[in-house]
């Protein structure tokens, strides 16, 4: 990408200030996507399981989840390609139920691209505008526009097997994009790109989502593709939707051990629950070695086992001890990665446990630097951690 | 590496040398001036000119040719459909007996084919007065019965490899079932068509046993004219034909195969 190409993606991704709230957190919205009670099964196989989820107008919504979560079956009912077992589904309005694949108002762009190995480029992109009888001088118009948004106008005559890989995800872009659907499907629509490749592809899905103001819905398996792109994000496990949520709050706030595992690596410390205030709780933990204060309330029963979450970015690391004495726990230095922009320190606690912690490397010299063996300090603040009943 | 080098290269030698010599003396003998096949009588051409004055063997001929012709056209789509059948229909009631009923002719020994379809000729005649008599609309019949089997096979294995998604992806794109079939599916098992219409063409061009049962006394097809001809003793008439036959062959295969890698390359590249 040249320069100024870049400055335009990176003004196009800032927000506008915005005071409106989302749709989503507006309770009188109308969901755009409507996913009531969906249940797939295969044989005896739940792939998907009861899962509801409202989807709103112009949302970039994240289906997150580990291999064989129901991801893909889930979008692909969406797409009409399986009947749901039970459970309605209604996009814009109109129940999904029997209507079929060419006439939902839907596309979908396939993990595999799914390009016709027979047709140029530009007949592949055409592909959709024929089927709806447009004229020939709008198809070529048409085309032409979206070959040019994908930055392929030069390449309409070739092949999809003299493309890139890259160039074959953008051309299976523009295709699915190209009849203008209300809602557009993406089943891991950047598995196969290098790294580079892919953060500029993610920029480019969200600008054309912002210009085009269609509903994305895109599933991926990786964590960090979510937090970029998503409006919300919905995490699957074993057919459920385990939590929903924007990207700050899953990866925050997560609801389980499983979101808080999925998303970002956690530290978790098992404990029992010694105060339940309205505002806070105190737990006793064995193998933190101390009390561990949080600055949230949760419901629970008095001495119930709950997991405190702790991101590894959020322990503050010390050779001196802090004033406090809750939260704060003391290690060993057992192993220090340097990873350029961070280091990451594991650290054994006397009870044996281990700490994940990293250290944003702020400048190239930090004085004196940790060393192996060395003993320290972990603290955070009280609203840095998570309580997790599930 | 050298070692085994040599081993293939000796193997394919001997391998081609076992398929091809027999090709060639007959090629090189249809140009032998002397009547007698076995004796070398020098270079000339006049037998193939003898040839095009032999009225019995251009009719067969062009007998044999039209009646590949039409019967690999009928056995390609017939065969198409019932590959289609077996492998997109999912399962459905009776596959079984469907797939073994397909295949059953790749198997069965030609006698058994042609004597079954010659019976089923003759009790139809019988009882409806169709097909009357027998010729050439009984052998495309029988020709394009076992012919279809084999298209059948080719395609269904084509279908079986090729990538669902292109079809999905058809579909999502506003295609119906039927737009989708000649716009998308049809081009992609192009290759295995024409090979499966290249194969009948052959089968059919080349088939003795089956033909000498179900053809009727006045239409002869060519193998049966060649095999009642060298009865009485091999002809260099007959080696000008066997050569010019296999020069048609070798065009159509080399030009078959030509298309079909480009095809292949262009799937896999775009499946990969
Ligand atoms: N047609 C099918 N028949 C039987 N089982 C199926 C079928 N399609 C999917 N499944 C099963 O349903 C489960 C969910 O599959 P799905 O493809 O939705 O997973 P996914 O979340 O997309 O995973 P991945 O990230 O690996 O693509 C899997 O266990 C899979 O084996
Ligand atoms: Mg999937």
């Amino acid at each position: 990408m040249s320069a100024p190409e870049l400055k335009s993606t990176i003004t196009g991704v800032a927000n506008p200030v915005n005071t409106e709230l989302p749709l989503w957190k507006q309770p009188d919205a109308t969901p755009f996507v409507r996913i009531e009670n969906i249940t797939k099964k295969f044989d005896d196989f739940t792939a998907v399981d009861n899962v509801s989820l409202n989807i709103y107008k112009k949302e970039l919504f994240c289906l997150l989840g580990g291999s064989g979560s129901g991801k893909s079956t889930l979008l692909r009912m969406l797409a009409g390609f399986e009947n749901p077992t039970s459970g309605r589904i209604i996009i814009d309005g109109v129940d999904m139920q029997g209507i079929q694949p060419w006439n939902r108002p839907v596309n979908m762009m396939f993990q595999s691209y799914a390009l016709f190995p027979h047709l140029s480029v530009a007949d592949n992109v055409a592909f959709g505008l024929r089927r709806q009888g447009a004229n020939k001088h709008d198809v070529k118009k048409r085309v032409a526009e979206m070959l040019d948004m994908v930055q392929l106008g030069h390449l309409g005559k070739r092949k999809p097997h003299q493309l890139s890989g890259g160039q074959r995800q953008r051309v299976a872009l523009a295709r699915s994009l190209v009849k203008r659907p209300k809602l557009l499907l993406l089943d891991e629509p950047l598995g196969a790109l290098d790294k580079k490749l892919r953060e500029e592809t993610q920029f480019e899905i969200m600008n054309i989502q912002e210009d085009l103001g269609v509903t994305f819905v895109v599933v991926t398996h990786d964590q960090e593709e979510a937090m970029t792109l998503a409006t919300r994000i919905g995490v699957m496990n074993q057919g459920l939707i385990v939590q929903t949520d924007e990207p700050h709050d899953v990866y925050e706030y997560p609801n389980s051990r499983f979101v808080a595992e999925f998303i970002g690596s956690v530290n978790m410390l098992e404990g029992f629950v010694t105060e339940d205030n309205v505002d806070s709780v105190r737990i006793d933990s064995k193998e933190a070695g101390c009390t561990l204060f949080v600055a949230h309330g949760i419901s629970c029963a008095p001495q119930q086992r709950v997991h405190v979450a702790l991101r590894p970015e959020k322990i503050k690391m010390t050779r001196i001890k802090p004033t406090q004495d809750e939260n704060c726990m003391k290690g060993e230095i057992v192993e220090i990665a340097y990873m350029g922009s961070l280091s990451v320190f594991r650290i054994r606690l006397q009870s044996g446990k281990e700490i994940r912690v990293t250290q944003p490397n702020f400048a190239r010299d930090m004085g004196e630097r940790f060393t192996w063996n060395e003993q320290v300090f972990l603290s955070w603040d009280v609203d840095s951690s998570v309580v997790l009943t599930a | 590496m050298k070692r085994r080098s040599i081993f293939l290269n000796t193997s394919a030698s001997l391998g081609f040398i076992f398929l091809y010599a027999p090709i060639i003396s007959l090629i090189v003998y249809s140009f032998n001036e002397s009547k007698l096949v076995t004796v070398w009588g020098g270079w000339s051409i006049k037998w193939y000119g003898e040839l095009f004055k032999n009225d019995q063997i251009m009719d067969a001929a062009f007998l044999s040719l039209k009646i590949a012709f039409i019967s690999a056209t009928l056995a390609v789509v017939l065969g198409t459909m019932a590959g289609f059948a077996l492998s997109r229909m999912g399962r459905f009631r009776g596959k079984l007996l469907f797939s073994g009923w397909v295949s059953a002719p790749l198997v069965m020994p030609e006698v058994i084919t042609g004597l079954s379809l010659l019976l089923l000729f003759v009790a139809l005649e019988s009882a409806f007065g169709w097909p009357a008599g027998r010729g050439e609309l009984t052998v495309i019949i029988a020709h394009t019965t076992f012919c279809l089997a084999y298209v059948a096979v080719i395609v269904q294995s084509r279908l079986v490899v090729l990538d669902d998604t292109l079809e999905e992806a058809a579909m999502d794109l506003g295609a119906k079932p039927s737009t989708l079939f000649f716009l998308v599916t049809l081009p992609l098992i192009s290759p295995a068509i024409i090979a499966g219409w290249l194969l009948s063409f052959t089968l059919s061009l080349d088939d003795l046993v089956i033909a000498s049962f179900v053809s009727g006394p006045g239409d002869s097809t060519l193998p049966m004219v060649i095999f009642s001809k060298v009865r009485l003793g091999v002809t260099p008439e007959v080696n000008a034909l066997a050569t010019l036959m296999i020069a048609i062959v070798a065009i159509g295969v080399v030009f078959a195969m030509l298309y079909m890698r480009k095809q292949n390359k262009m799937l896999a590249a775009a499946q990969e």
